[in-house]
């Protein structure tokens, strides 16, 4: 009954609503389009801070902005070598 | 001191070269010296919108070329006699003009004028950074909706990358029952999405047309709500706090929907 009367009224979701979410989506995809220079300058500042904790396989490390349709994640793999003693 | 303010928006046709006269004509009505450059150049718009299409001697490239002074150039407005219009050139096309000769004929026409407005051509490309290189301001203009939206959220992008950091907003068009309905962006989604300071909200309103049609432009009109939020935007850019006019009309169902259902 209840919901019978909520279809009469339009209680579906409004097209404005749906436009709002779309823009949001898409803005992320287009901000995460960053350069490879930043990327590298996000890595180089990764491994510094990092390394004071442990040693890591630098070359083998790989980060990446992953992006599927309603998500952008980093994602980052770090082989570990060696912890570093506590101080 | 001066201002150098551009007028610049990404998607085209959202109401930029409209804003730049209405600004210009608003800010002399107030007394202001003012001078528009339109740098939209092979697509010459802004004379036709002020009513100055049949004075035109000379062009922004004749000055920027170094074939007349500047002062040769200006078309002074009839009736609005601190405004002035540079015109571009309807046979060139942008890259006739390089962002450091638009700097320096910025900075010659600081001496003279309180608001230097540049009508700024759309897209992101070369004549779009030619535009921008010389403000000290930007005032970005866009439309309640998705792909105009995007673009003005591209073009404050480019413009923090050219460190322009004095960036206004103008949303244009806006149709109150649309959003009333729920089916049109609102102000909260976009000032949400594109967090910058918006100086306007103007309604869609066919006075822009019949006023464009006299080369008039609506601001000088009593009754346009248009002109009325143009009005308001003048204000704001001297300095006044003005709040934002309402425009949104709730119907009969609408209100009866909200009591029975909530919001
Ligand atoms: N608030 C409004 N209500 C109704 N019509 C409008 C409004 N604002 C602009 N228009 C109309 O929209 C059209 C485009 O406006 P305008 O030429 O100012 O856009 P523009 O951004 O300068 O375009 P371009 O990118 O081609 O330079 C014009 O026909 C104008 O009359
Ligand atoms: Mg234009």
């Amino acid at each position: 009954m209840i919901e019978s009367l909520m279809k009469l009224f339009g209680k579906k979701e409004r097209s404005g609503k749906i436009a709002r979410d779309r823009l949001k989506m898409v803005l992320i995809h287009d901000h995460a389009n960053i350069s490879p220079e930043l990327m590298i300058n996000l890595k180089n500042d990764i491994i510094r801070v990092i390394s004071t904790y442990m040693d890591i396989d630098q070359e083998d490390m790989d980060i990446a902005l992953e992006q599927d349709a309603d998500s952008v994640a980093l994602v980052a793999n770090i082989p570990v070598n060696r912890v570093k003693h506590h101080k | 001191m001066s201002e150098v303010i551009v007028i610049t928006s990404g998607k085209g046709g959202v109401g930029k070269t409209t804003t730049t006269a209405n600004l210009g004509v608003g800010l002399a009505m107030q007394g202001k010296n003012v001078v528009l450059v339109d740098t939209d150049t092979g697509l010459r718009n802004l004379d036709l919108l002020l009513g100055l299409e049949n004075r035109i001697m000379y062009d922004l490239i004749d000055v920027t070329e170094g074939r007349v002074p500047y002062k040769k150039a200006l078309v002074r407005h009839k009736k609005f006699e601190t405004l002035y219009l540079l015109p571009t050139s309807q046979v060139k096309d942008k890259s006739a003009v390089n962002p450091e000769q638009l700097v320096k004929l910025c900075d010659d026409l600081r001496k003279e004028f309180d608001f230097i407005l540049i009508d700024c051509p759309a897209g992101i490309e070369q004549g779009f950074k030619t535009a921008v290189a010389a403000a000290d301001e930007a005032i970005v203009v866009t439309m309640p909706e998705i792909s105009a939206v995007r673009d003005a959220d591209k073009i404050i992008g480019e413009l923090g990358r050219a460190d322009k950091d004095n960036i206004k907003l103008i949303v244009n068009r806006i149709r109150p029952q649309m959003v009333e309905s729920g089916d049109m962006l609102d102000m909260d989604d976009i000032n949400d999405i594109l967090s910058i300071d918006c100086i306007g909200q103007i309604p869609d309103d066919t006075m822009v047309v019949t006023s464009t049609n006299k080369g008039e432009p609506c601001i000088t009109m009593e009754k346009s709500s248009a002109g009325q939020a143009y009005r308001n935007i003048v204000r704001r850019i001297l300095g006044e706090d003005v709040p934002f006019m309402e425009f949104q009309t709730e119907g009969f169902f609408e209100k009866l929907r909200r009591r029975v259902f909530g919001k």
